[in-house]
């Protein structure tokens, strides 16, 4: 009988026969962390690096100056940069919170629950699953001027909330929690809410962490709501504020301080996706389209 | 006998209606949302598309007229924003999708600590959008010495004078291409990972006991049949984020329209209408043909994974 040779998926320990692929690994890796490891040493490289030429890739004495620069800078603006901070967390937190509850609550209800119409409410999901909110701004700041949201707060929050990716993401997980679950929960005379309170979302954790992932990046990163639907400067956020920071300057000095607003966005995402990883892997393998 | 029966029936009846009422219920939130943001957007896009609107007057019908002006009378739209946006999405598309399934196979091939690693490395480009990333991409191009490219060239003597590539038509286009396949990797590329991570060991070695040969029909009998659903969502998402990261090109040239518009995508010239000539009924027309475009490509992604079943 010939060796057996299945390729082992997912080995449990390192093996010389896995050289070729660390050697295409390795390379693309290299590639794609190369700007990530230069904004890094952007950010620290003091004044006379940041003008040197030839231009060096890593930085020789590394130093704090640009951040305090960028902090400085703020205080000259009128608002200070804590404001911009406080509006983005607070948004953040907010969207997060009230997305994962609304998503989960239709996932349910297109999991679990019987009604007339559901196949056809799922078809229109997955087909918004397509749907590039660039592409319809126009029709999209029309229908926020007539809800009166324009210059208001919550013109950060409303139109976040409707993510047809996070409510795919949910229902997909609840739908692989068994129906006995719910029936022995039915029997002890618990009301759908409860079930869904009490049974379902302790149950689909990951996918929430999931879609508070999606939601922190599509709120945390977005400027573009302040920029068009927001006039006081005191309800913009983080983002704009950074945003219009770095695309207002181009001159080399200012290099290093638009590294470190770059730096500021780049790094809360990182170190949640790091957080979560092992929980968005898990709903990911419930994403497929059937 | 028969009494029992349809009141039963009645019952049952109300029953149901209350369920759907519940159900009801616990979608409206979302639902209301989703019709706001999202149903309407694109309703009002499809009628706008079919007026003259400038947002002053009323919208005034002209038919066809919109879509017929862009494809016969708009020089731009057909000689520079429509052959751009192909170009771009049927590269940045399919390429980032085939390579974030290679890499997610490459990643499943090897142990769980330097997958891991690796992992949040190819991802995180993706994390913030393209277009705020841009910035570290226009320090990297820049057209002066000091830009990086143009002085490793320089030291290696292949260039004198600097080369100017964000305001080149020759090099916008490519290097924005580099950019948004550099972001592709985002939430298609996990679903492919964990799709691998999670096919049935024993489907291989059955194969291989069965007589499978090498790598490749392993790929293409075992690997890609099992998680087809997962390539489904991987390029779906592609789609997406290959239309959404479109604006790159005023991003990284500084300049809408881009230089002699060669990096001017549909989403640019939407804004130009949009924003600067306020024609909003061919702005909305163009909504439409992007929206489109989008659901083809979705469709022919459908019948090409569907064909293997």
């Amino acid at each position: 009988m010939a060796k057996f040779h299945a390729t082992k998926i997912n080995p449990s320990r390192f093996s010389i026969r896995q050289w070729p692929f660390f050697a295409i690994l390795i390379p693309i890796c290299l590639f794609m962390a190369l700007p990530i490891v230069y904004i890094i040493n952007h950010a620290f490289k003091p004044f006379d690096e940041l003008m040197e030429f030839p231009p060096r890739f890593f930085v020789k004495n590394p130093t704090l100056e640009n951040f305090t620069d960028l902090f400085y800078l703020t205080d000259e603006s009128g608002i200070p940069v804590s404001k911009y901070l406080f509006n983005s967390i607070l948004i953040t937190i907010i969207v997060i919170f009230c997305s994962v509850i609304i998503s989960s609550m239709a996932g349910y209800a297109l999991s679990k629950l019987k009604f007339k119409g559901k196949k056809q409410l799922l078809e229109v999901n997955n087909l918004a699953l397509m749907f590039v909110g660039v592409a319809v701004a126009i029709p999209h700041y029309l229908v926020i001027e007539f809800l009166g949201l324009i210059d208001t707060f919550w013109v950060h929050i409303i139109p976040a909330l409707a993510m047809p990716v996070g409510l795919f993401l949910l229902k997909q997980f609840i739908d692989q929690i068994p129906n006995e679950l719910i029936e022995a929960a039915k029997m002890d005379g618990a009301s759908e809410f409860k079930i869904y309170w009490t049974v379902i979302l302790p149950l689909v954790k990951p996918a929430i962490a999931t879609v508070c992932i999606m939601a922190f990046q599509a709120v945390w990163n977005n400027a573009d709501t302040s920029s068009t639907f927001i006039d006081r400067e005191s309800l913009k956020t983080f983002a704009y504020y950074l945003n219009s920071f770095i695309t207002g300057t181009n001159t080399v000095a200012s290099q290093g301080i638009v590294a470190v607003a770059t730096l500021i966005m780049l790094v809360p995402n990182l170190v949640i996706f790091i957080i979560l990883q092992s929980k968005v892997m898990n709903t990911m393998a419930h994403s497929g389209i059937k | 006998m028969a009494k029992k029966v349809v009141l039963f029936n009645a019952e049952y009846k109300k029953s149901i209606r209350k369920k759907t009422l519940t159900a009801w219920l616990f979608l409206l939130p979302y639902a209301a949302l989703f019709i706001l943001f999202i149903v309407i957007p694109v309703g009002l896009a499809i009628s706008l598309s079919f007026t003259k609107y400038d947002m002053i007057s009323l919208p005034n019908f002209n038919g066809f007229n919109n879509y017929i002006y862009l494809l016969t009378s708009d020089e731009e739209f057909m000689k520079y924003i429509l052959p751009n946006t192909l170009k771009y999405a049927l590269i940045v598309g399919p390429v980032g999708y085939l390579l974030s399934f290679f890499l997610a196979w490459l990643l499943a091939q090897v142990p769980a600590k330097a997958r891991n690693i690796l992992a949040i490395i190819i991802y995180t480009p993706s994390l913030t959008s393209g277009v705020a990333m841009a910035v570290v991409w226009r320090i990297i191009f820049s057209g002066d010495k000091k830009g990086y490219i143009n002085a490793v060239l320089f030291r290696m003597g292949i260039i004198i004078e600097p080369i100017q590539f964000l305001q080149s038509p020759q090099y916008l286009l490519p290097i924005m291409i580099i950019v948004a396949l550099w972001g592709s990797m985002g939430i298609g590329f996990l679903a492919m990972l964990s799709g691998i991570l999670n096919i049935d060991q024993s489907l291989y070695e059955a194969a291989y006991i069965d007589g499978m040969k090498n790598k490749f029909q392993e790929i293409f009998y075992i690997t890609i049949p099992a998680m087809k659903p997962q390539m489904m969502f991987g390029a779906i998402m592609a789609i997406v984020s290959t239309m959404g990261t479109a604006g790159i090109g005023v991003a990284l040239s500084g300049s809408n329209p881009t230089p002699q518009f060669a990096g001017s995508l549909i989403v640019n010239h939407i804004s130009d209408y949009g924003q600067l000539r306020y024609d909003m009924g061919i702005a909305a027309a163009l909504s439409v043909i992007l929206l489109l475009i989008i659901y083809a490509m979705s469709k022919v992604v459908g019948r090409f994974l569907k064909e293997r079943d």
